[in-house]
């Protein structure tokens, strides 16, 4: 057994009596409940009770349990864990950014409202798209929005009867999720032998009430779709629209418009292809870009240009749209992250967002070549940013692709992500991004082929593992059935 | 400017061993036709440019501090301390991301299930998520829930609830069948003058949602409602206006919510232009299985110490796919450890201070306008830290007005209220100096007289 390296709960450090921060002298604001009856007031406010230093020492220990992209690889496949340039958060931190008041008067905030036009104009220009709405909180918030556009298509033109959504079986859980929300139904279409979307299904089952298709691409297998054109074709041809899930845009930037493939609608994961930190799961930030057609239907208020009076030339928000499907978001969406999008994409330019591209593609393609001997990569051809593997091989064996995973931390490296997509067996989802060195991506192939032959010599290794991490393996069963959600 | 590692001979290398001539020849999936399209985007700037680029695109903003903020509505400028920038910007939590593999993550786990028991115990509920995106997909979230927990197809939605929830509301529930009713808002004798609640709740009822304080900044005894709710099945759905006012006040467990939200920005978060801020979500035990969203439990190892973990993931879409409660995924984690770490820092004595601070602040507000001819401050009831006042312009004219004289003032309730063109909702906070609100007052003065 390890060194403890717990860390108490905050209730557990709490002292009754210890004071941390005080905003003025203790007997300031003694009067102030004197206003309000004592019916509307609470009885007791149960809080842990800290100094500042204990504060301090016990985030700062918690963050030392933690993996992230400043101290270890994190090849999680569909979530593109790169760099995050730190100009980024210093930009964002600016007073002139971080102390704005969502409710100011326009004439005091036209330079954020510049920075959002830019963000749009440049999310645009890179997607193909003719108009975007920087509102939605993350991509599946933008998925919600874009099937909200679609479904407004759809209405204004009389066309009512179209209840079906479809989506492939490799597709992400928020997409089928999304249709639900809108009380659509699903209907889930196969994977082809070559790891496609199957053509011939789309087109048996795109109708007069088919909204229209939910489609990655690159898709979850890490694959082009090598059939769009005809893809997107079928589903225009049945009246429907088709939805782009961008959250793989990484691997194509530069390389295409989505576009230009046929989409109608697709969302940007900005915390990912645009390197904002993605904060221990958020926050995300999710641009819907989308065909002129569906611009009269953008969530409201959108960023506008005064083309008369006295103000003439001030940017404001727009918020006279009859035909807008309203509101996904308090506000105009999270702006600390549109800062670091536009900080990043002006750092890159032109050259640098092809690079983008074409280096994830590179390193991704080098990892599957590296390890395709000793992993089965049930698709195995050329992929985009990232690639499935399988650990049937070693499941065989008795070894789970689980045990894999927790056997790369012992090596300071982030499990990719297992188990998804779902139609393989066994996944194991490896996505290296832009960001890494070839030497980072030669040590990932050692470690890997190394647990590989641990496989065939000591599976107990494996099956522990990790070792020596601050908790084993944790008992997931019993946190279910009997949950314990707060301290008592 | 490149974050890309790769050398030319390396990439030469990498090519020859995944067997392809060149990098463009990775790309061949993509059809002809479109591969590699001009790209209309500038050419890069370095770092000290783009730094200046973005510092002129900063300093063309007047942020808060500059100018006198009087302007709540549903993101406070409340202070807060360093601490909680200084461990929030600590890379290691904010360079990670949503924790699927607990070993390497029990930072993240750990600090999310204290930011659930905090919550719980601020709120006085039984359970809590550990985020969603805002306050307003948390208010949608939980009609979703009411929706499927009472199998009924109608919502009362208080009129004095946040616009922008109401907004998001009826978005998600759009195409639904959802019958939404809410109720008016005006005023009358100098009084804000609302239509009953109670008498909208109904047999059919799914649940009401009530906002405390409500958005004219107004606490309300909510006894008659949650009474009738009972009566016929309905849920309350309990929207907390601003979360610093739980230091002091009746919280939605003491008033009996089945489901309870608010925006935890005004826990330590800054501003930025309205986001990201963090939603918080909470309901009664019973409710759980309908919760949206990540929940983090403790458990042990199989050496008994204790952990934490993502749990309950059956309610997620990445297990349960259309069947799941939502489809949110990434949540606010980062945001919910600054609320986390405010509330750590603040404690319940700093937490009850900035609450009556706040409020005493808000009070002096309101003494002094009382007194200048032509405004009248119109709550319906004792207020927390915002008051509505009639004025004798339109809400957008005075803005621009204070503007002009170094002050945020107020939200212009006339685009959401019919009728209520002439009133402003007034916020005042710990951060409020007595200055600013002399300055505030002397403009209303000037303002009003010019007219
Ligand atoms: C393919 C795909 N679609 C959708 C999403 C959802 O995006 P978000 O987590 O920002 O809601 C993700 C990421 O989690 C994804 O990888």
């Amino acid at each position: 057994m390890s060194r403890d390296r717990s860390e108490p709960l905050l209730s557990e450090l709490s002292r009754p009596g210890r004071v941390g921060h005080l905003l003025a002298a203790p007997d300031a604001c003694a009067d102030a409940t004197l206003d309000l009856p004592s019916e509307l007031l609470r009885d007791d406010l149960k809080l842990p009770e800290l100094g500042e230093l204990d504060v301090v020492r016990h985030f700062t220990h918690l963050s030392s349990l933690n993996f992230s992209i400043d101290n270890a690889f994190y090849p999680l496949g569909s979530c593109t864990m790169k760099y995050n340039p730190k100009v980024n958060e210093d930009v964002a931190r600016m007073a002139g950014f971080a102390g704005l008041h969502p409710y100011q008067p326009e004439e005091t905030v036209q330079g954020a409202l510049q920075v959002m036009l830019e963000l749009q104009q440049l999310l645009c220009a890179i997607s193909g798209f003719e108009t975007v709405t920087l509102q939605p909180a993350a991509g599946a918030q933008a998925e919600l929005c874009g099937m909200l556009l679609i479904r407004a298509y759809h209405r204004a033109r009389g066309d009512t009867k179209r209840t079906k959504v479809l989506i492939p079986d490799s597709a992400h859980g928020t997409n089928p999720a999304t249709a639900a929300m809108c009380g659509y139904t699903t209907v889930s279409i196969p994977t082809d032998a070559h790891g496609n979307v199957d053509l011939k299904r789309i087109k048996e089952e795109a109708d007069d009430t088919t909204v229209g298709l939910m489609l990655t691409n690159p898709n979850t297998l890490g694959l082009f779709e090598q059939e769009i054109l005809d893809v997107t074709k079928a589903i225009h041809d049945a009246g429907g629209l088709v939805y782009g899930d961008g959250a793989n845009l990484n691997a194509i930037l530069g390389a295409v418009k989505p576009a230009d493939l046929g989409f109608d609608v697709l969302h940007i994961n900005t915390h990912k292809t645009f390197s904002t930190p993605h904060g221990g799961g958020g926050p995300g930030c999710g641009p819907v870009v989308a065909r002129g057609f569906l611009e009269p239907y953008l969530p409201k208020p959108v960023v506008a240009r005064r083309a008369s009076g006295d103000r003439a030339g001030e940017l404001f928000l727009d918020w006279d749209r009859p035909e807008s499907i309203g509101k996904l978001k308090s506000f105009w969406g999270h702006f600390g992250v549109m800062v670091r999008a536009l900080t990043y994409i002006t750092l890159q330019g032109d050259q640098g967002i092809r690079d983008i591209g074409e280096a994830a593609v590179l390193n991704a393609n080098y990892l599957r070549k590296k390890l395709d001997d000793l992993y089965d990569v049930p698709f195995d051809r050329i992929c985009m940013h990232e690639f499935v593997a399988s650990g049937r091989r070693q499941k065989q064996q008795g070894v789970r692709t689980l045990d894999i995973a927790k056997r790369l931390i012992d090596f300071n490296i982030h499990p990719p992500t297992v188990y998804f997509p779902l139609i393989v067996e066994e996944a194991i989802m490896v996505e290296p991004t832009e960001a890494e060195s070839k030497d980072t991506l030669d040590r990932f192939v050692q470690v890997m082929r190394q647990i590989a032959e641990e496989v065939e010599t000591s599976p107990e290794l494996i099956h522990d593992a990790p070792h020596d991490q601050p908790v084993g393996r944790l008992d997931e069963t019993t946190a279910a059935r009997r949950p314990v959600l707060r301290w008592s | 400017m490149a974050f890309v590692p790769l050398t030319a001979d390396e990439r030469q290398a990498m090519l020859e061993q995944i067997g392809v001539g060149s990098v463009a020849d990775l790309f061949a999936d993509i059809p002809a036709s479109v591969r590699f399209p001009q790209l209309d985007v500038p050419p890069p700037l370095t770092e000290i440019q783009t730094v200046a680029k973005m510092s002129a695109l900063a300093a063309k903003n007047q942020p808060v501090g500059q100018l006198a903020c009087f302007v709540g509505a549903g993101y406070y400028n409340h202070y807060s301390p360093s601490v909680v920038s200084h461990l929030m910007g600590r890379s290691e939590f904010y360079t990670s991301y949503t924790p699927y593999q607990p070993e390497v993550s029990q930072g993240t786990l750990q600090y999310s299930f204290e930011f659930q028991s905090l919550v719980c115990d601020l709120f006085e509920m039984d359970v809590a998520n550990s985020s969603v995106y805002d306050g307003a997909s948390g208010a949608a979230e939980a009609v979703l829930m009411a929706l499927r927990i009472s199998r009924r197809d109608r919502v009362v939605l208080d009129g004095s609830v946040h616009p922008e929830h109401r907004a998001v509301v009826a978005a998600y529930l759009d195409g639904r069948g959802i019958e939404v009713v809410t109720t008016n808002v005006g005023i009358k004798d100098g009084k804000l003058n609302r239509q009953s609640v109670v008498e909208q709740i109904d047999g059919e009822t799914a649940c009401v949602v009530i906002q405390q304080p409500d958005f004219f900044g107004t606490i309300r005894d909510l006894a008659a409602i949650v009474a009738k709710a009972r009566e016929v099945g309905a849920l309350v759905v309990y929207v907390v206006g601003d979360p610093v006012s739980l230091g002091l006040l009746k919280t939605p467990g003491g008033w009996d919510a089945d489901i309870a939200i608010g925006e935890g920005q005004g826990l330590g978060l800054p501003l930025q232009y309205g986001g990201p801020g963090v939603g918080i979500m909470t309901c009664k035990t019973a409710h759980l299985r309908q919760l949206p969203g990540r929940i983090v439990g403790q458990t042990t190892d199989h050496d008994g110490r204790r952990g934490f973990v993502l749990t309950l993931q059956a309610r997620e879409q990445h297990i349960r796919r259309e069947k799941a409660t939502s489809n949110i995924c990434t949540s606010q984690t980062l945001l919910a450890l600054g609320a986390t770490i405010y509330l750590a820092a603040m404690g319940p004595a700093g937490l009850k201070q900035a609450a009556g601070l706040s409020h005493k602040q808000t009070r002096a507000v309101a003494d002094q306008i009382r007194r200048v001819d032509g405004y009248r401050v119109v709550n319906d009831g004792p207020f927390f830290d915002e008051i509505t006042v009639t004025c004798p312009a339109d809400g957008d004219t005075m803005r621009h007005e204070l503007a002009k004289r170094g002050i945020i003032g107020g939200y212009a309730l006339g685009r959401e209220y019919p009728g209520l063109e002439n009133a402003l909702v007034l916020c005042a906070t710990e951060m409020t100096t007595s200055e600013e609100i002399d300055r505030l007052v002397s403009g209303l003065r000037e303002i009003g007289g010019a007219r």
